[in-house]
């Protein structure tokens, strides 16, 4: 008896589960509403089977409980029944897949005028490509990857001069206009998903995968992966702003190309010393960071990574938080380098400066320290010295800086811009960091390397 | 996967077949058949060991069946470059003919109690053998000083892999080889070596079958 | 010399009993303690695989509060958790465990086969579970790749345990799969050539037809593994380039150039799929005859159900592609493989409403074992029918790789097989130890179990729809995910924790029953088929004493009209008249 309430009670729970969770599917924002239409309808179909199986067996348990005296019936088979209940097995799951395939060639065949757009994953990044005003992309190599060529475009490709190329893991798409995604990945595999748009596709490496969509919301959605690629799987996070056509054509145009990137002079060293005179009264003439100042060393870090920031500081994405003292004294420092040619001489000058590993301020338990690091490494290098593409060096920078940085990204003093992508996967890993010793452990091990 | 499945739907075609025959018309309910119709017996009238040895074969079937689905969708791909099978491998499959025909007399020998037919054929098969191996150990020092490494093409590496493969099939053949020339030796009679005589000889057979495809497959890619 | 069936030569062969303690229970030859010893193997690091989920869900309700939990810690425990529950626990259980005891007791055999190869089968799978154990002490841990180890990422820096972990799984993978072949082999050729005097394939109770054709299944699907582990372990080891295209890894251009780390996801899924099937038909079979014999009633529509786990295995082998939907193959595909799927659900439905019909005008004791049995029928409908809505192609796209698919998979491949597995050892318990388990605790450990597992899965489908992805090491502040989430992932880890610490109650009643118990007798259930009619319980070496039993009806003669008991054991003559009918042993 109690078996047969509960089945019944389970049934009930169930259906009342389905219909009052808040937990469902979020507001769809893009063409795919058959899909939505196929679950929904894969819902009624199996939740009467469902519904029905289990209540006819709690029945069943019920009227055919153990009585002593009482006997089964003996009945080996019922083919009539049997063919019946087939015939009706047949005609539910018909009635689910044949919606289903009609929706799926509708998903395989893109429209002839979508808009282009190439999605590159790589460990643990989005950036994207357009093909420019031609219509096509350029054609790529893995091996022509560099840090001059991120994207490994063919330079005597013609195609690829007026790709225009984000650097970024924010990617704008059109309103009411299909958009399809080409899906290519630099490492291992990854997924692109958004769960606004219902679809997804692996990006797999070696070859250039798709799938297509039309935005029809506007908004701003979050980027996942959804394929397991590597300890920061869970960090690696992107954008995409839907927007009216008009202004995805203005942020188009705000990108640079694949030819320009290509062009651009690099930054000059002697311009840059001018510049950089309003830096060196806190971070020192020699970019060696000055603690009383909580200023830290900037000779010897990665340009790119140098530049980044600054961008972050000059258009808020980093330095806004009201307990961020340090940040927000910086931010109006960076907005006095007015464009990007004086950020480059600046930073190239920085190049320039003798590199004096920093003297080590914080103490804490090495060897522990080590262990944490493994996480660190796969981002920032074994050795702490930064990998090219994906995260800045660590080693021989001010380990009180490092020390206090830890700490603002895991109390989200840092990174906790929704469009501060890099920040974000900072935040999370800072996060493993369980408490103050723990950060001090990684930094002391830091400085041994 | 088209070669896997082509293997898996014969074997499931066999299966299936026969099933039917066995089962679609009884009324497993109906008690009233009487038992001596119903005798105690095997599906198939041979020795329990040979079954086991057919099953292998078809699981060994099955691993080569997958590895060449692998060979030919990796093959599609394009940086297959195709190596030049030396001239050698010619020979490693007369030499292979040869120990499986040596089997088969070995069997012939063993059927009708042959003792001293039995012990000669059964040494030529495993000399033979064991010299195709070594064959094959030519052939791939052939190959690797002719450049071909296995990290140079996915081809020099499916060849070293499926001819390693199938060698240590026969390495495995060689091991119960050993066994039954061992009592062979030492002056067992024929009957109780029979059946060792006869799985050899069908696993034999059975693996210059796989070399042949395998061989046929290097040249024509 | 004409061939003599195993069964007619019985008088011939000389049983060797085994007398010391090191070949009776250690080296031992018989079937019976081998199972054992796969059973007892098997769910040794299926305690360890509940630990580390336990971890898991720690981490994922209260993400970053525990110091021990990495993210790199938290991708190897789901890796292993994963790997050993589907390879190491369930199929080594089912097929090692249940097929072991349950083949030649049920055929009216001595033993197996092949008795030698049957322990080499064991104690392969052992040295396989060691090295396995062994990558948690070696220099980087286990591997973290997931445990489908796609490649490139499961070789590469980037994922924990690319130095030595994965290679110590995929040397464990194929010793495994040398270890089942092993026992694969014997199994078949048992169940082909060894059946005694009567038994005709028909008359095998569906356990037998669950095991025979989960082997079969596993023999074929095997070797699919076994390539894709060799060519990887390659790729790794002497820089082959199956799998690997040219790529980057850590800022660093690679040497491998060209491969397709598609094709690896073809070979696996080609086994991953029938594995499945490998750890569910075993469950069907055996839950089949739980629920006959504790119903009373004959199963309903034998034949439909043998054809049934037939279709089931044959259809397995061309649905692999449907865990591939998103992998990026060709999408053309997916037609194929979505119809082929849901044709698979049509026999599976079959085998669902033979098992309510069988309880359908039964006389249904609600034992322990049944009320397992009746758990399996509600978890394996929840999860079959969540499985048509990831095998419908474009329903796949909005759930694939979210908590979706893995409520899915552990309610239909976790639970559901598990409720059989504690259904059956309650079950055969009796007839293994000679004792009865306590009945009491038995209830309460499928009351906390049944409703604890469903208060964890339920819930979690919804996340899924939500879109939250699996294998997340924390979700941070994903926008989409509203604070209630959090907190029901809290109550699910909860659940998990509580689920967990119930499986003690088995543990305490199948160990203290052994020296408490009280004796159960032959044939406690007055089931019907052979392995209850043995002379001894629990049955000695060989099984039959002096006589083979000889079988003269199917498996399923409960409560046969017109005569006195509610059974008739599968060795009673037909003609024996129902007044004189007995119960019990009359071999």
């Amino acid at each position: 008896m109690p078996l047969v309430i509960a089945l019944i009670l389970l049934v009930v729970g169930s259906l009342l589960f389905h219909f009052l969770s808040p937990w469902t599917f979020t507001p769809l924002a893009s063409n795919w509403g058959m899909i939505d239409f196929t679950v929904d309808l894969t819902f009624v179909v199996t939740g009467i089977v469902f519904v029905a199986v289990n209540l006819f067996m709690a029945y069943a348990i019920y009227r055919f409980r153990y009585k002593e005296g009482a006997r089964a019936k003996y009945e080996p088979e019922n083919k009539k029944l049997e063919i019946w209940l087939t015939v009706l097995t047949t005609i539910g799951v018909a009635a689910m897949l044949a919606p289903g395939l009609i929706v799926w060639a509708q998903f395989v065949n893109v429209p002839e005028n979508a808009t282009e757009i190439e999605v590159v994953g790589q460990q643990w990044r989005w950036t994207f490509r357009l093909p420019g005003e031609d219509g096509k992309f350029g054609m790529t190599d893995s091996r022509l990857i560099s840090v001059d060529n991120e994207f490994g475009i063919n330079p005597d490709d013609p195609h690829g001069d007026d790709d225009v190329l984000v650097d970024d893991a924010i990617v704008h798409v059109p309103l009411n206009e299909p958009v399809l995604f080409w899906l290519r990945s630099k490492d291992v595999l990854h997924n692109f998903t958004v769960a606004q748009f219902r679809v997804k596709m692996d990006l797999v490496p070696g070859m250039e995968t798709y799938m297509w969509l039309e935005p029809t919301r506007l908004g701003e959605y979050e980027i996942l992966c959804e394929e397991l690629c590597g300890v920061a799987h869970h960090a690696m996070r992107g954008r995409v702003v839907v927007e009216e056509l008009e202004d995805y054509q203005a942020w188009v145009a705000s990108q640079p190309t694949f030819a320009e990137l290509q062009a651009k002079p690099p930054g000059d060293p002697v311009l840059g010393a001018a510049s950089y005179a309003v830096c060196a009264a806190c971070h020192g003439s020699q970019g060696e960071g000055l603690l009383a100042l909580n200023a830290p060393k900037l000779s010897g870090q990665d340009p790119r990574y140098l530049k980044r920031q600054l961008r972050n500081y000059k258009i808020g994405l980093r330095g806004i938080h009201e307990d961020d003292v340090n940040g927000r004294i910086m931010a109006p420092m960076a907005a006095t380098l007015v464009n990007d040619a004086i950020i480059d001489n600046v930073i190239a000058y920085i190049g320039t400066l003798p590199d004096t590993p920093a003297a080590a301020t914080v103490d804490g338990d090495i060897a522990h320290g080590a262990k944490l690091y493994v996480l660190c490494a796969n981002c920032h290098g074994a050795d702490g010295q930064g990998i090219k593409m994906n995260a800045p060096r660590q080693a021989g920078m001010n380990d009180w800086y490092l020390l206090s940085q830890l700490k603002n990204f895991k109390q989200g003093l840092r990174g906790h811009h929704p469009e501060d992508l890099g920040g974000k996967q900072m935040r999370l890993m800072a996060q493993t960091l369980q408490d103050d010793q723990a950060m001090r452990d990684v930094v002391a091990y830091i400085n041994t390397l | 996967m088209t070669i896997a499945l082509v293997f898996l739907a014969i074997i499931m075609a066999t299966a299936l077949g026969w099933l039917v025959r066995q089962t679609l018309n009884t009324q497993p309910w109906n008690a009233n058949d009487p038992v001596e119709n119903q005798p105690g017996r095997g599906v198939l009238n041979i020795d329990p060991a040979k079954i086991g040895l057919l099953s292998f074969i078809a699981v060994v079937t099955s691993l080569f069946a997958l590895f060449l689905s692998a060979y030919m969708m990796r093959m599609k791909l394009g940086d297959w470059r195709p190596l030049p099978e030396p001239d050698l491998l010619w020979a490693n499959t007369a030499i292979l003919v040869l120990a499986s025909f040596a089997f088969q007399l070995t069997r012939n020998a063993a059927t009708r109690g042959r003792q001293a037919a039995m012990k000669i054929w059964l040494l030529v098969g495993g000399v033979c053998t064991a010299l195709f191996l070594l064959g094959q150990l030519v052939a791939w020092q052939q190959l690797s000083t002719g450049g071909y490494l296995i990290t140079g093409n996915p081809a020099n590496a499916f060849f070293y892999l499926l001819t390693a493969l199938h060698g240590l099939h026969l390495l495995g053949g060689m091991w119960v080889w050993g066994r039954t020339t061992a009592r062979v030796l030492s002056g067992a009679d024929v009957e109780s070596v029979r059946l060792s005589v006869e799985l050899c000889t069908i696993y034999w057979h059975y693996l210059l079958l796989v070399w042949v495809g395998l061989f046929g497959l290097l040249l024509s890619t | 010399m004409a061939y003599v069936a195993i069964a007619d030569r019985d008088h011939e062969i000389e049983h060797h009993d085994p007398t010391t303690f090191i070949t009776k229970y250690v080296w031992s030859q018989d079937h019976k303690v081998i199972a054992i010893q796969y059973g007892v193997t098997a769910m040794f690091v299926g305690l360890i695989a509940l630990c580390l989920s336990a971890m898991m869900r720690l981490q994922l309700g209260f993400p970053n509060s525990f110091s021990f939990i990495t993210p790199a810690d938290y991708y190897q425990f789901i890796t292993m958790h994963g790997m050993i529950m589907v390879i190491f626990l369930l199929t080594a259980l089912f097929l090692g465990g249940f097929g072991n005891y349950l083949i030649p007791l049920m055929i009216g055999s001595r033993d197996m086969v092949f008795p030698y190869m049957n322990m080499l089968s064991f104690w392969v799978y052992l040295v396989s579970v060691i090295v396995l154990l062994a990558s948690f002490f070696v220099p980087g841990g286990p591997t973290g790749a997931g445990w489908t180890l796609y490649p490139p990422q499961a070789i590469l820096p980037g994922t924990p345990g690319t130095d030595w972990g994965i290679i110590l799984m995929l040397v464990s993978l194929a010793l495994f799969i040398v270890a089942f072949t092993m026992g694969g082999l014997n199994y078949v050729t048992t169940i082909l050539q060894a059946r005694t005097r009567g038994m005709t394939l028909m008359r095998m109770p569906l356990s037998l037809w669950g095991i025979f054709m989960a082997t079969i299944l596993g023999l074929l699907a095997f070797p699919a593994l076994f390539v894709s582990a060799v060519m990887m372990t390659l790729d790794k080891v002497a820089g082959t380039s199956f799998f690997m295209p040219a790529i980057m890894s850590m800022g660093e251009n690679l040497s491998h150039e060209g491969g397709s780390p598609i094709l690896f996801q073809h070979l696996f899924w080609f086994f991953g799929h029938p594995e499945v099937y490998i750890v569910a038909l075993p469950a069907f079979g055996l839950v089949s005859d739980l629920l006959s014999t504790h119903a009373r009633k004959n199963i309903f529509g034998y034949r439909m159900m043998v054809w049934a786990i037939i279709a089931i295995g044959g259809l397995s082998f061309i649905v692999w592609a449907h865990h591939m939907y998103v992998s990026g193959m060709n999408p053309y595909f997916g037609f194929f493989f979505a119809t082929t799927t849901l044709i698979i659900a049509v026999p599976t439905a079959i085998k669902v409403y033979n098992w309510v019909l069988t309880l359908w005008q039964g006389n249904i004791r609600l034992t322990v074992p049944m009320l397992f049995a009746i758990g399996f029928i509600f978890t394996f409908t929840h999860g079959g029918l969540t499985g048509i809505f990831l095998g419908n192609v474009v329903v796949d796209l909005p759930l694939s790789d979210t908590y979706f698919v893995v409520a899915h998979f552990h309610m239909v491949m976790g639970v559901s097989p598990i409720m059989v597995v504690f259904g059956s050892i309650y079950h055969w318990y009796p007839k293994i130890t000679g004792r009865m388990f306590n009945e009491t605790l038995g209830k309460w450990h499928f009351w906390l179990t049944f409703l604890g597992t469903y208060a964890i899965y339920l819930p979690m489908h919804y996340l899924g729809f939500l879109g939250v992805p699996r294998r997340y090491f924390a979700m941070g502040d994903t926008e989409f995910m509203p604070e209630s989430a959090f907190v029901l992932n809290q109550g699910i880890t909860i659940s998990a924790l509580f689920v967990g610490l119930v499986q003690l109650l088995f543990l305490y009643n199948i160990i203290v029953s052994l020296k408490k118990g009280k004796p159960a007798g032959p044939n406690p259930w007055n089931a019907t088929t052979l392995e209850w009619q043995t002379p001894d319980t629990p049955p000695k070496h060989g099984n039959w004493g002096d006589e083979l039993p000889v079988v003269h009806r199917w498996a399923y003669d409960y409560s046969v009209p017109g005569y006195h008991d509610d059974f008739i054991p599968q060795n009673v003559p037909a003609d024996a008249t129902p007044a004189t009918s007995e119960h019990g042993s009359d071999t």
